[in-house]
């Protein structure tokens, strides 16, 4: 059996919540195609992802970007069962393209349509793997990427995702943007920040760790902070270089990195014994940078708790996860969202379905 | 037969069809919701139509000059459309709709030869513009150059010879006139407009000093 005849719906799912098009193709929980377009190089000399760009970008990648997933998974457009869309949350203006695209698409198909929320999409991702593992529930999710901070109980993809915090200020992503600036380096900061911390000591530099004193604990306990870690180290940049010393980039990188990855790490460790869930799965950008992953492996291991991060391209942005979520909906019974729905800049985790 | 979709100001929606007129039409006012009511509007045009989308022979995006967040729904649900139905993109200038349908009915297209200056918002306290002189013998808008982008209070300097023209201000656009347009040109043997929306603003963004001082 090929893929394109592997068992469930066939569901195009559309991405276009940040800087990246996303289109994938999935029948049921099979990977068909996963094709992404971003205007990532556009905002590097902004040092940030420019709504305004990103949305242009959208509206011109979109058409070649569906053509392309269709030519990847060996389908025709009008084989589809079903159309899948971000509905929120994300950039107001840069959802309305994708929204716009999905409804006009879904009228010219004939095809139902089903819109999703970007997060829970992230770790509907999870059930596109092909290393014959599945999914347990319930799952604490960590999403972390240059747009999102945010802690999950997910005990059904498509019927019960819980919010447990999410960050107060800045996502973990743009701290690394931030931080990145100000040392000098380039956008986007992940990479640069993780090829600058190779050789220096993680704790050399005792940077804060957001939201994680008693009294913060008690209001805050699984939520996350940034903006203070962004300026502490901007602050201890500042005083090396006001008496002259040179600033020891490889020390301030891998101190910076290690606060990020210590703090997200403790606070979804401590969510899965707290509510005694022996699962951690991880989503978004950040997955990317090897220390955010090995201390998490590190850390549950030493638990006893499982940990699942799918594949990077799973992991990053993409319609592929739009559409698996789309897939177990339509799975599940659940009726179309039909035409009227709004995108939703600030969609709650709790909405699965737009 | 042709689908028209523009969101240049509000939202409009209209099948037409070059001997039948404004087959159906739907239209809001409304300068915020266009993700939100575009696929309905798509919807009940083509039922109330009856107008099977094998039909169609194109979809007809309306390029503007609009404010950029809602331009940019009509033209990707008009490409997203084409794509689906399999059918061409064809675009119009949205203010070169409003002058046609001034000129003449759109039905029966009338010859001109008044000056006509089309005003549109275009959001944070500046206007766009169109100047036109008047149509060809078919009935179709002649305009003078590109769209323009101005404060209202510039426009009388921005326009060359800006007392000629009778001053249109309108505040929607009929995707119906649009398609009528599309449609004529089509016949007349005129080239339709540029693939790039017309914005004519750059992204409200500068590349900063670098990073301020904290301490």
């Amino acid at each position: 059996m090929s893929d394109a005849q592997a068992p469930g719906p066939l569901v195009l799912g559309i991405e276009t919540s940040c800087d990246e098009t996303g289109i994938g193709i999935v029948r049921g929980t099979t990977l068909l195609a996963n094709v992404i377009s971003s205007s990532m190089d556009e905002h590097a000399r902004y040092g940030g992802v420019v709504p305004e760009i990103a949305a242009r970008a959208h509206l011109d990648a979109l058409e070649p970007a569906i053509t392309a997933a269709v030519a990847e998974a060996g389908i025709h457009l009008t084989d589809v069962d079903a159309i899948a869309v971000t509905s929120g949350p994300g950039l107001a203006g840069a959802l309305m393209v994708g929204v716009g695209a999905a409804k006009a698409l879904a009228v010219a198909l004939d095809k139902p349509l089903y819109a999703v929320n970007h997060l829970v999409g992230h770790v509907g991702a999870d059930v596109l793997r092909d290393d014959g593992t599945e999914l347990e529930l319930p799952t604490v999710a960590l999403l972390v990427s240059g747009g999102h901070t945010s802690l999950l109980l997910v005990r059904d993809l498509v019927t019960d995702v819980e919010l447990l915090g999410e960050t107060i200020d800045d996502a973990a992503g743009e701290a690394f943007d931030k931080v990145a600036r100000l040392l000098g380096l380039p956008y986007p900061g992940g990479p640069e920040i993780d090829r600058a911390a190779v050789g220096g000591d993680p704790g050399a530099i005792r940077f804060p760790r957001g939201l994680s004193h008693q009294k913060d604990m008690a209001a805050h306990r699984y939520d996350f902070s940034f903006s203070g870690l962004k300026t502490a180290v901007a602050r201890w940049v500042e005083q090396k270089r006001d008496s002259g010393d040179e600033v020891p980039l490889a020390d301030v990188a891998a101190s910076f990195r290690e606060a990020v990855a210590d703090i997200l790490i403790t606070k979804a460790v401590a969510a899965c014994r707290d509510l005694g869930v022996p699962r951690l799965l991880l989503g978004g950008g950040v997955v990317a940078n090897a220390r955010v992953r090995q201390l998490a492996q590190e850390r549950c291991d030493a638990e006893g708790i499982a940990l699942r991060i799918p594949p990077l391209s799973l992991c990053t942005d993409n319609g592929a996860m739009i559409a698996a979520i789309a897939s177990q909906l339509i799975a599940a019974g659940h009726p179309p969202s039909g035409l009227a729905f709004s995108a939703d800049s600030t969609l709650p985790v709790t909405t699965i379905q737009g | 037969m042709l689908l028209a979709i523009d969101t240049s100001a509000g939202t409009s929606v209209a099948v037409v069809d070059r001997d039948r007129g404004i087959i159906a039409e739907r239209a809001s006012a409304d300068t915020r919701g266009h993700a939100e009511i575009i696929g309905t509007y798509i919807d009940e045009c083509l039922r109330e139509s009856g107008v099977a989308i094998a039909a169609l022979s194109g979809v007809v995006a309306g390029m503007g000059p609009g404010p950029f967040t809602g331009l940019r729904v009509g033209i990707a649900a008009a490409r997203a459309f084409a794509l689906g139905a399999g059918k061409p993109v064809v675009r119009v200038v949205s203010h070169d709709a409003i002058a046609f349908a001034e000129y003449g009915s759109v039905q029966r297209p009338a010859s001109s030869t008044e000056p006509l200056l089309v005003v549109t918002d275009a959001r944070r306290r500046e206007v766009y513009w169109s100047a036109y002189e008047g149509t060809d013998a078919a009935g179709l808008p002649q305009r003078v150059g590109p769209a323009g982008l101005c404060v209202p209070a510039d426009l009388e300097r921005a326009v060359p010879d800006y007392s000629r023209y009778r001053r249109l201000d309108a505040s929607t656009v009929s995707a119906g006139a649009m398609g009528m347009l599309a449609e004529a040109l089509f016949v007349a043997g005129e080239p339709f407009a540029d693939a790039q929306p017309l914005y004519l603003r750059s992204p409200d963004v500068t590349v900063s000093a670098g990073p301020k001082r904290v301490s």
